[in-house]
């Protein structure tokens, strides 16, 4: 039984949501009709000419700080020439031998263990144009002819390689959702990968654990979620394994992931590799990215994923819960704030990844559209604090809030869910309950505790659930002691 | 009485102020001049007659409220068609752009009209300004004014015979590696190339983009300055557009050349010039020693190597510049089954072969395995001629050559051996590929009664060094001669 | 020394559609002048930068400002071809 490494490397593109374009001031605007948002220098018309935009250089760096990476001082723009109808110069404004960004890195943790991803190197491009394909399937293979529209031809387009340091299908996903994470705290994209707002491409090869050589690669494209990226790079993994141990080659190829039949698909082979012949753009002068500026693109960094789950986890939550919160800015914020307040980090950590996001996926709603404000969570961890709500009831309420029936204190009176704390009031229970039951008393008193649950259960079913269960707990036990 | 359209554009002006007579009057005179030479010259692709006399009539109304845009309010010019123009067809010379409208205006085109200059109409050029001799022109050659059997130079050879003859006060080309300065030097006019970066590349369609820049075509200095000054200037959409304040042109043109060092460039005398070029310019070499400059020679071995290292960087620009007509968006298209075809097919039968010569040339140069010997060294000996050329200026204040080695040669007789056609910059490239501006001035005939052209180079952002030797030169030429086809009584061919 | 060409490769890579007789001409005329181009491997440019640009700028920049597009008519009458508010050519070979 062999035993195979995979070594995957994965390939992002992110497009940055300024206003205007890359080299040009159209409007970057998703929803635009076909081709409105062109002009001569997206269209390359004749005469054209790009300049840079200062905004997308400064999202540009911004990511590669997130991630760690150095960021070199003098950098170029090359031309990366290849002929296609939806790149309209037919060639790419890029960066080849000297990128704005390079040796970052990204730690992520799948399933409790830490992995660290290399960041081989950011840079700066542009996007090319978008083609629909005239056929049934909407697929480049059986299509007569295509439609291009350039509204998103030059927009800013920002590409992350990391070093092929990933080695599962697990490792990969969570490298991608981690990356999104990172790129999204930073305002620069929403990167929806079903959007195309973020695209990942995953460079795929196998070799025999031990060997030092690498195996010959094959990129994936076209996977449309976390979960077609993983699902992908496993399919591959083993189609080279199977390809290999039966004796075949893996081809470096470029392939197509096919959602619904689970496979990857070599695409038609040109005759020969494409051969760029980079050279230094000679439309656009040198980027100079000085102390000043570094520090500044350093300084302005927000709290990045990972140092706010850590941050979380100190202050006395888990770290699932901690990776849950992170997941959703919302979410993330709503605790930030409530903790702030005052409220028990524990407490509102579990409301949150529990009943709240149960109740915003089951009406279908972003904690936007409801009206749960960090001081309701403050108010009812205090309320479940100070024994004024049992958990149970405190669960209740906050589905109330969220529906936008008041504050806590408000729907609890209406809805006539505060616990019974008063001793007194539950003195004469448990005594009705015992008095009910004398030889579960007999046992209580020979030192059984066993039957206290049942007791508090009558009791609770007595009040109607409104009982402070530890209260009445407390109470029998003691009545217990004392005869 | 002078025929209006004779009128250099600074008399013009003063007579337009003074009432002596309208701009319509003026346009007429000049339309009716391109009428009577154009079957003998073709130096128009487009003639915008309606267009022209609209902006005379404009700049009539702007004088008579009062209304002074500048110096070229009212002047009838032309321009190379190589620079949009919204609404007139530009071609770039080229088949495969035949028909295209552009919807936008280059920004000198823009300047212009903002200063009430007339446009009269896209002149003709060696397609995508590809050109020594403007017989690489899809849609015909344009002829010397001097000797129509002959070239009027290239690429801008349009605009050169245009304004020779009158049917412009002045216009506009585009120099690469000498294609204002040469045909300047063929036409007996003044052409200038600017530094690089002084006037906006947006809107002229690139041909070298680290070496095109647009510059004027007059028949005196002064009018060459007006003419430059209402163009240069930053623009935020040309990002290799000069970005600090604009250099003076205009303000030495009378100072004379005493006490200025000036050096002849050693590698462009002798050997390689035509005779009679290369008697003429030692002849102003003397002049201008005579004048009070302190004249010597200069080596520049590199500039013996320009010519070499342009025809690998230009043309592998110029691959990549020249990738975007495929037939997709504008243009020419031939039909094919796939895309790839259809754009194989339309760009084979869109271009000519000088142009397709030179994108497998760039293409060449810059492929894998033959970057580093090719386009990568050459940019390294332009390093080395602008570190020459640096190291010169720290000992004169301008450079002088011949612009070309030869005067007009006869329309056919170059265009069987390419090299030989390139030979014709071998003077003017050095220039492009420094940044430097230089200009050429006429300052005789040879013995055939063609023009001679004398070249002054200076150091980067010192026009006003190149304008002040400019002007002493064409003082001491005293060359007033003028084509015979430049008058109004010619008949058509 | 002569120099090689392999003119088809070239020609392919830069989408022109030429014939058997009109590559062989190109390539003859390519190799002339690459002979006489070559020369410039003779001087000394060790450790010499190459120089891309005249001018020595850097950040040459716009600020991240919405201007107006294109009007769609315009732009669309000038396609060779086109299908509605779409470009539209043959089908396409390559994916990307």
């Amino acid at each position: 039984m062999i035993d195979w490494e995979a070594v995957i490397g994965i390939e992002t593109h992110v497009e940055l949501q300024t206003r205007s374009k890359m080299f040009c001031g159209c409007a970057v605007n998703f929803g635009a009709e076909p081709n409105t948002t062109v002009c001569p220098v997206c269209l390359a018309l004749p005469g054209a000419l790009p300049v840079p935009n200062e905004q997308a250089i400064e999202g540009i760096l911004r990511i590669g700080a997130a991630f760690g990476c150095e960021l070199v001082e003098d950098s170029l723009f090359h031309r990366k020439n290849y002929f296609y109808p939806d790149l309209p110069k037919n060639y790419q404004i890029s960066q080849y031998d000297v990128p704005l960004c390079i040796n970052g890195r990204l730690d992520i943790d799948v399933d409790g263990e830490e992995v660290t991803i290399g960041i081989t190197r950011v840079h700066m491009e542009e996007d090319t144009g978008k083609s629909l394909h005239g056929s049934e399937s909407g697929r480049i293979h059986d299509a007569d002819f295509s439609l291009l529209d350039f509204n998103r031809s030059g927009v800013p387009l920002v590409e992350i390689v990391s070093e092929p340091d990933i080695r599962t299908p697990e490792q990969a996903r969570e490298y991608a959702a981690e990356l999104q994470r990172v790129v999204r705290s930073l305002g620069v994209s929403d990167v929806r990968l079903e959007e195309g707002s973020v695209r990942f491409d995953a460079n795929i090869s196998v070799r025999r654990a031990g060997d030092e050589v690498l195996g010959t690669r094959a990129e994936v494209k076209n996977m449309n979620s976390l979960r077609s990226l993983q699902r992908a790079v496993a399919y591959e993994i083993q189609r080279q394994i199977g390809l290999i141990e039966s004796g075949g080659e893996v081809i470096q190829e470029t392939r197509h992931w096919d959602e619904a039949s689970g496979t990857t698909s070599g695409m038609r082979s040109k005759e020969e590799s494409e051969d760029y012949r980079y050279f230094q753009e000679p439309d656009l002068v040198p980027l100079h990215v000085d102390d000043s500026w570094r520090d500044r693109v350093f300084a302005s960094l927000p709290e990045l994923p990972s140092a706010r789950r850590r941050r979380m986890v100190a202050s006395g939550i888990d770290r699932q819960a901690a990776a849950t919160l992170v997941d959703s800015e919302d979410l993330a914020d709503l605790f930030d704030s409530a903790i702030d307040l005052g409220a028990d980090a524990a407490t509102v950590a579990n409301w949150l990844t529990g009943e709240v996001v149960a109740y915003l996926r089951r009406h279908d709603v972003a904690l936007s559209g409801t009206s749960l404000a960090p001081e309701h969570l403050r108010e009812l961890a205090g309320m479940v604090g100070d024994g004024t709500l049992s958990s149970t009831a405190a669960k209740d309420v906050l589905g109330y809030v969220l529906a936008g029936e008041g504050t806590p204190g408000e729907v609890a009176a209406a809805h006539d869910l505060t616990q019974i704390s008063d001793a007194g009031a539950l003195d004469s229970e448990v005594d009705r309950v015992l008095a009910e039951n004398p030889d579960v008393l007999d046992k209580l008193r020979n030192g059984d505790m066993k039957p206290i649950g049942f007791v508090v259960g009558q009791v609770m079913k007595a009040t109607r659930g409104k009982a402070d269960p530890q209260l009445v707990s407390d109470l029998i036990r003691s009545k217990a002691g004392a005869n | 009485m002078t025929d209006l359209a004779d009128l250099s554009i600074a008399s013009a002006g003063v007579g337009l102020r003074r009432g002596g007579f309208s701009s319509r009057e003026l346009t007429n005179a000049v339309i009716h001049r391109a009428a009577v030479t154009e079957s003998h010259l073709h130096a128009y692709l487009t003639l915008d007659q309606e267009g022209a006399r609209a902006a005379a009539d404009r700049a009539d109304a702007d004088f008579s409220a009062g209304v002074d845009r500048g110096p070229l309010q009212g002047i009838p010019l032309a321009i190379k068609d190589n620079m949009t123009t919204r609404g007139i067809e530009t071609t770039a010379g080229s088949k495969i752009l035949s028909g295209w409208v552009p919807p936008y205006n280059a920004t000198v085109v823009d300047k212009l009209n903002a200063g009430g200059a007339v446009l009269v109409g896209k002149t003709n050029l060696d397609e995508f300004a590809m050109g020594s001799s403007t017989e690489n022109s899809a849609f015909g050659p344009t002829r010397n004014p001097w000797d129509t059997d002959r070239v009027p130079g290239g690429s801008s050879g349009g605009s050169a015979a245009a304004v020779a003859v009158g049917s412009a006060l002045g216009a506009f080309g585009s120099d690469t590696g000498g294609s204002i300065r040469q045909p300047a030097s063929l036409c007996g006019l003044v052409g200038i190339k600017p530094t690089y970066g002084m006037v906006s590349r947006y809107g002229l369609i690139a041909f070298a983009s680290s070496l095109d820049q647009i510059g004027p075509f007059a028949r005196d200095v002064r009018d060459a300055a007006t003419l430059l000054e209402a163009v240069v200037g930053f623009d935020i959409r040309d990002a290799t557009s000069y970005r600090g304040e604009t250099p003076d042109i205009s303000s030495l043109l009378d100072r004379g050349v005493e006490g200025m060092k000036i050096g002849i460039l050693a590698e462009l005398t002798g050997e390689g010039i035509a005779p009679e070029v290369d008697q003429a310019c030692r002849a102003m070499y003397d002049k201008l020693a005579d004048a009070g400059a302190n004249v010597r020679e200069l080596s520049l071995p590199a500039a013996g190597y320009a010519l070499s290292a342009y025809y690998l960087i230009a043309p592998a620009e110029a691959s990549a510049n020249l990738a975007r007509y495929d037939g997709v968006r504008y243009g020419l298209r031939v039909d094919g089954d796939t895309t790839e075809e259809m754009m194989a097919k339309t760009r084979a039968e869109g271009f000519g072969p000088e142009v397709i010569r030179r994108i497998l040339l760039g293409t060449y140069a810059l492929s894998a395995g033959y970057y580093d010997a090719f386009y990568g060294q050459a940019q390294k000996v332009r390093t080395l001629l602008r570190n020459e050329f640096a190291a010169a200026y720290e000992q004169v204040d301008v450079l002088v050559s011949p612009t070309s080695p030869t005067t007009a040669f006869a329309i056919g007789e170059r265009t069987d051996d390419p090299l030989s056609m390139y030979f014709a910059d071998v003077c003017t490239l050095p220039s492009n590929l420094a940044g430097d501006p230089s200009g050429s001035i006429p300052i005789g005939l040879d013995g055939d009664g063609l023009p001679i052209g004398f070249q002054v180079m200076a150091p980067a952002l010192h026009e006003a060094q190149l304008f002040r030797v400019a002007a002493e030169v064409e003082r001491l030429a005293e060359f007033e001669v003028r084509p015979a086809l430049a008058t109004s009584e010619v008949t058509p061919a | 020394m002569p120099v090689e060409i392999d003119i088809a490769k070239v020609a392919r890579l830069a989408r022109l559609a030429l014939s058997e007789d009109e590559l062989a001409g190109y390539g003859a005329q390519l190799e002339d002048i690459l002979d006489h181009a070559e020369r410039i491997g003779a001087l000394p440019t060790e450790g010499v930068p190459p120089t891309s640009h005249p001018l020595p700028m850097t950040n040459a920049f716009r600020a991240d400002e919405v201007r107006a597009s294109l009007d769609r008519e315009e732009v669309l009458e000038q396609a060779p071809a086109r299908e509605g508010v779409f470009f539209r050519v043959p089908r396409i070979l390559g994916e990307t």
